[in-house]
């Protein structure tokens, strides 16, 4: 095969991701119009209302952006007490042993587990105990969503953060170890400074797959349309909003799921490239 | 160091920080062990022959199943074939079109458009399911003026490219520069290089991508709900709405009457998707030694 040839080859097929993700926002901005132009742009964000009762339609996107926003950070709130130490047993205590390659194979598979799984597991047995233990009459709230989302994200916050730990240099350590440090000393006065900002983008890249999630979310949440009042309050997030009424959804209110979509697009976009930015510039 | 702490605190503090380090590692092991012991426990008594060789059962034969107490007849192999068959086409595009496009980006790291392409496929994997889903149904649902199995086909492929176009591009970026080098002092021009000696060599670290892109988008629920939608019986054509286990799943969940199903299929899709992963997991191991 001609080398020319071969070249325009690889360029071509490698258009097809700009051709993708333009053909992506181009689709979700002009079937969003509609809703834009009905209800102006900063009148849907910040509407809390979604009735589509014909005749008195009315859709707005702040409960489900409050909703995603609550569920994301509360997932983070809790993730961290376990993604923190996964990362550290596996990249400092016990770093290279078996026992390690373990954790983080365990960690790996949670990964893997497919989300409409995560739902079903959440629904019938971290459900109830949320029930048994009063913390909210029919189990589906947004701190159960959250639970589950938090276990979701684990594994992508510990692998990455570990990957950072490990990149710290033996001698930097090893000097710190001869005048006299512990071993937490030289996690807390060396390890946070040298790999925060590495540590703290695999937390932002860990909430990016938070934000998007959706079945857990719509099966978890209990899908009510207000805005949630606390975090044992059922509601709605942008992707289970979707999730639930796309499908039945016709003009003005198709509209509205898209225009929602496309906020959700932009937001984790944009986490996304923050996250990916740190990293870069985080290299050790 | 400046500390107040006499040298036993530090030693305690240093213990103690250590044991809630490794109780609370533990501690996270427990949802995979529990998820795995619930969807087994409750999915093993539904596996029988005909659960994989019988399509989901009608709304009728369900009422009558459970008018009767009889365990609700079926299975899933409407939902087996569907995703087959969408992961079979979402793949045969994917694969081709992610290794060559990896290929380009590595091969162009210095460029600007590669560079641009890299950064873009990072958005795509970012990109939220659900939204996928929504795309797929602008573009092709819209306009067959039908759900279908090519529409869901296309939503795993577009899921899966970005995974196997990274997966395609890092293997190739640490080979090692003297094969590179060998191959063009023996006089082989770029293409030849790529598709006789990189490509090749890098077969291991695309293989498991590929393995892991698969067990990525075989668990997807969110892209297919508005583009496959769910068809009750084993169907080939690829114009009509078709099933998927994961879809399938679902379906269950939201009908009382057949969430005896819910665990066997929920235990099949896991048993493949873990499967996939730990053999991945395995090669990528083997192959680096």
């Amino acid at each position: 095969m001609g080398d020319k040839i071969f070249k325009i080859i690889l360029f071509i097929t490698a258009l097809i991701i700009p051709l993708i993700c333009g053909g992506i926002v181009y689709a979700l901005v002009t079937d969003a119009y509609q809703a834009f132009d009905y209800f102006g742009f900063f009148n849907f964000l910040t509407s809390t209302d979604w009735n589509y009762t014909e005749g008195q339609e009315q859709y707005g996107a702040m409960p489900f952006i409050i909703g995603t926003l609550m569920t994301t950070f509360l997932a983070l709130l809790f993730c961290i007490p376990f993604s923190l130490p996964v990362a550290l047993f596996c990249g400092e205590y016990f770093k290279g042993r078996k026992i390690a390659s373990i954790l983080s194979t365990v960690v790996d598979l949670l990964a893997g587990i497919p989300s409409i799984i995560y739902g079903l597991w959440g629904f019938f047995s971290l459900r109830p105990l949320i029930i048994s233990l009063n913390i909210s009459p029919q189990g589906s709230s947004i701190l159960t969503a959250s639970l589950v989302l938090a276990i979701m994200i684990v594994p992508y916050a510990a692998s990455l953060s570990s990957e950072f730990i490990k990149m710290i240099p033996d001698d930097i350590k090893e000097s710190a170890y001869s005048l006299g440090a512990t071993r937490w000393e030289i996690i807390h006065k060396l390890f946070f400074p040298i790999a925060g900002s590495g540590i703290f983008s695999s937390y932002i890249l860990a909430i990016g797959r938070a934000l998007g999630e959706t079945m857990t979310v719509t099966m978890l949440i209990g899908n009510t349309n207000a805005i949630p009042t606390s975090i044992t309050s059922t509601g709605n997030s942008m992707a289970s909003i979707i999730a639930n009424q796309f499908g039945e959804a016709d003009g003005l209110r198709l509209s509205s799921l898209i225009a929602i979509a496309l906020i959700l697009f932009l937001i984790t976009a944009i986490i996304n490239m923050i996250g990916k930015i740190m990293i870069k510039h985080s290299r050790i | 160091m400046k500390s107040n702490l006499n040298i036993k605190q530090r030693f305690f503090k240093d213990r103690s920080i250590f044991v809630i380090v490794c109780v609370f590692s533990l501690l996270s092991s427990i949802p995979l062990i529990a998820i795995l012991g619930e969807v087994f426990v409750k999915g093993i008594s539904q596996f029988s022959l005909s659960f994989f060789t019988l399509p989901t059962p009608t709304a009728y034969k369900v009422l009558k199943a459970v008018e009767q107490g009889l365990p609700i007849p079926g299975g899933i192999a409407n939902g087996i074939i569907g995703s087959m068959i969408m992961l079979l086409i979402a793949s045969a595009v994917a694969i081709p079109l992610g290794i060559l496009c990896g290929a380009y980006i590595a091969d162009n790291s210095k460029q600007r458009f590669a560079k641009f392409v890299s950064y873009l496929t990072d958005l795509l994997q970012g990109t939220p399911s659900v939204i996928i889903g929504i795309i797929t149904y602008i573009w092709i649902v819209i306009p067959m003026k039908t759900y279908s199995a090519l529409a869901g086909s296309i939503a795993l492929c577009i899921m899966m490219l970005p995974l196997i176009i990274r997966s395609t591009e890092e293997t190739l970026r640490i080979l090692p520069s003297s094969l590179k080098e060998a191959g063009l002092a023996l006089g082989a021009n770029k293409a030849k290089l790529m598709l006789k000696v990189q490509l090749p060599s890098a077969f291991g670290g695309i293989f498991t991508g590929i393995l892991l892109a698969i067990s990525r988008v075989i668990g997807e629920t969110a892209p297919l709900m508005f583009t496959a939608l769910g068809c009750s019986f084993i169907r080939l054509s690829l114009d009509k709405p078709i099933s998927a286990v994961p879809l399938l799943i679902w379906e269950f969940f939201n009908d009382p009457y057949q969430q005896e199903l819910i665990w066997g299929a929920s235990l099949f899709l896991l048993t493949f998707v873990l499967t996939l992963n730990l053999l991945s997991k395995y090669l990528t191991r083997k192959w680096k030694k």
